[in-house]
């Protein structure tokens, strides 16, 4: 039996690796992978803590799937735009994004 | 299973009705050749309006649930349901003449259903009892929000808002989530009435709460999440700006108010999120006034005033998620009638830049000079409704500021309602530089004089009615204090 710590730690380590793309990463679809990998992290999360500590009852899995989802459409909203950018600029560096400031 | 419970839901329930009959409406009796007739503003607004006083005219005076606990109702969720309704309202009223544009004549149905879809999602967030309703409520919220910011499609501007919006909404919404995982993690239950009960303080629950404070505060836009909002609200399209300021904020707002009360005020815990929100009311008033003071562009200018706004909003859940002494719901009642003002205040000012953007395409604070001797009443009516965002004594504003101070005070917090006092000072100073600006500058260039449209001048009569009754009219206020009383 693997311990429930285990599995919480990859999830923690998924979470942060996907912060620290946020801040460091130059490509807004790179951005857009990190946030990706924070959602999975969460739902890492939910499924292990329901699995392992609550057995009863499946909310930690519903909401998985639901967050699941929900991360689908929110990726596609934000290809759209990244898209509608990339028509204009030719480019989809968050460096560029500089227009609107202060 | 029992059907019954959806009449319940019927304000939900109403507005997804409105919603298909305008997606029908666009698809079989509007062609293109045909738009700006009665699809553009008349029917969404009839439709819109007839649903609010269906909803709001036989207010039940119970509280109730449905769906097994996910879905809770309150007498004042009602109210702020046919607030955010009047809000959009006056958003549609505003829009017209920027839906009249050639390049949006095919996007008016895209607009009226994304705006709605995302009001629905507010409705499902009030009324959630669980978080996993609270979360799609959130993202119905949110998502199409990004869609609406980018809206003018080939002005680049709009585009890169949208990129930074949706780029951070998801960051936020992302440790929201691994927030409620926390919370979830340490009591096993995500309904809010069983994790206000199995509510310990420990190290997990802080950490889940401390994240989940960070994605709300995202959503009303508070001082150290506030980074999206100046740019966002330049380069969205105005009409969107103002529902994004008002109907998203207020919303949000009233969420986390019932979040709290319901799932983090009982434990020890109320004190930790207490302290938090302490200093984030106090970082965001006062930092966004000094940022407010340096802007040029009026749509910043007024990005940076509904960031402090927000703050003096959420003062209203420092003010009490338990009965006050005297057994009021003194918090809840003075926010609710504070979204109320600032409504009415926020989207007048928002009318004005709008048909003045629409006329003659300016923004900067600069252009506004000398427009009294142009448009006299467009100036006039801007004035009023800044007077009432600064909270000038005969207008709605001034009484807005007076009860969510004195439910804060009354809740013990004597410094930060001090603070916030200072601060309403520093807010007027900015506010008369654009009064000062209308009024007393002189121009070479003044904004030509036009004439408004029709709904514009609607929008506004409904706005300054507001400005100007609210404060005047004590009857509002007692009103939302008995169903304050029935909703706690």
């Amino acid at each position: 039996m693997i311990q429930t710590e285990y599995f919480l730690i990859v999830s923690a380590v998924m979470m942060f690796a996907g912060v620290f793309g946020f801040f460091t990463r130059r490509s807004t679809l790179a951005i857009l992978l990190s946030i990706e990998l924070m959602l999975n992290a969460t739902d890492l999360n939910f499924a292990v803590v329901n699995r392992m500590l609550y057995p009863v009852g499946h909310e930690g899995y519903f909401f998985t799937l639901f967050s699941i989802a929900i991360s689908a459409a929110e990726s596609a909203v934000a290809i759209a735009i990244m898209i509608n950018i990339y028509r204009q600029l030719k480019d989809t560096s968050a460096d560029k994004l500089s227009k609107l400031k202060w | 299973m029992d059907y019954s419970q959806f009449l319940y839901m019927h304000e939900e329930l109403s507005l997804l009705v409105v919603i298909l009959l305008l997606f029908l409406a666009d698809l079989l009796f509007c062609k293109d050749s045909r738009r700006g007739g009665v699809y553009n503003t008349p029917l969404p607004v009839v439709l819109l309006g007839v649903m609010t006083i269906f909803n709001a005219l036989p207010i039940a005076e119970i509280s109730f649930e449905a769906l097994g606990g996910m879905y809770h109702h309150t007498p004042m969720d009602t109210i702020v349901k046919t607030t955010l309704n009047i809000g959009t309202l006056v958003t549609f009223l505003m829009a017209h003449k920027w839906l009249a544009r050639p390049e949006n004549l095919v996007k008016q149905g895209e607009f009226y259903i994304v705006t709605l879809f995302t009001l629905l999602g507010m409705y499902l967030m009030i009324g959630s009892g669980h978080f996993l309703m609270f979360f799609i409520g959130l993202e119905l919220a949110s998502l199409p929000m990004a869609a609406l910011v980018c809206f003018d499609k080939y002005r680049y501007e709009s585009a890169e808002a949208a990129a930074k919006y949706i780029l951070l909404a998801l960051f936020s919404s992302a440790l929201l989530l691994y927030g409620v995982s926390l919370i979830y993690a340490a009591t096993g239950t995500l309904y809010f009435d069983q994790i206000g009960l199995a509510n310990t303080p420990s190290w997990l629950m802080l950490c889940g709460l401390s994240l989940f404070l960070g994605g709300m505060g995202f959503k009303i836009s508070l001082v150290p999440f506030h980074l999206w909002t100046a740019d966002t609200y330049e380069g969205a399209p105005t009409v969107v700006t103002g529902y994004l300021s008002v109907v998203s904020k207020g919303s949000a707002a009233f969420v986390l108010l019932l979040v709290l009360a319901k799932a983090f005020t009982i434990g020890g815990i109320k004190v930790d999120w207490q302290i938090a929100l302490f200093w984030v009311i106090i970082a965001s008033i006062t930092l966004a006034n000094l940022f407010a003071i340096r802007q040029s562009n009026l749509k910043r200018f007024m990005a940076y005033s509904a960031i402090s706004q927000a703050g003096y909003l959420v003062l209203g859940v420092m003010g009490g998620t338990e009965p006050a002494a005297d057994g009021t719901a003194q918090g809840m009642t003075a926010m609710v009638f504070y979204l109320l003002v600032y409504l009415a205040a926020n989207m007048g000012a928002f009318a004005v830049i709008n048909v003045v953007e629409q006329n003659s395409g300016k923004l900067g604070i600069k252009d506004y000079n000398g427009l009294y001797q142009t448009n006299p009443r467009l100036a006039f009516l801007m004035t009023l409704c800044l007077f009432s965002l600064a909270g000038i004594p005969p207008f709605a504003g001034f009484f807005s500021k007076f009860f969510i101070f004195m439910a804060a005070f009354n809740a013990g917090f004597k410094v930060l309602v001090f603070i916030a006092l200072v601060n309403t000072i520093i807010s007027l100073y900015y506010y008369l530089l654009i009064v000062k600006a209308m009024y007393i500058s002189e121009s070479d260039q003044p904004i030509a004089s036009f004439r408004s449209d029709g709904y514009t001048r609607a929008a506004l009569a409904i706005c300054i009615a507001g400005v100007l009754l609210l404060g005047v009219a004590g009857w509002v206020y007692n009103y939302l204090t008995e169903v304050g009383v029935q909703s706690l």
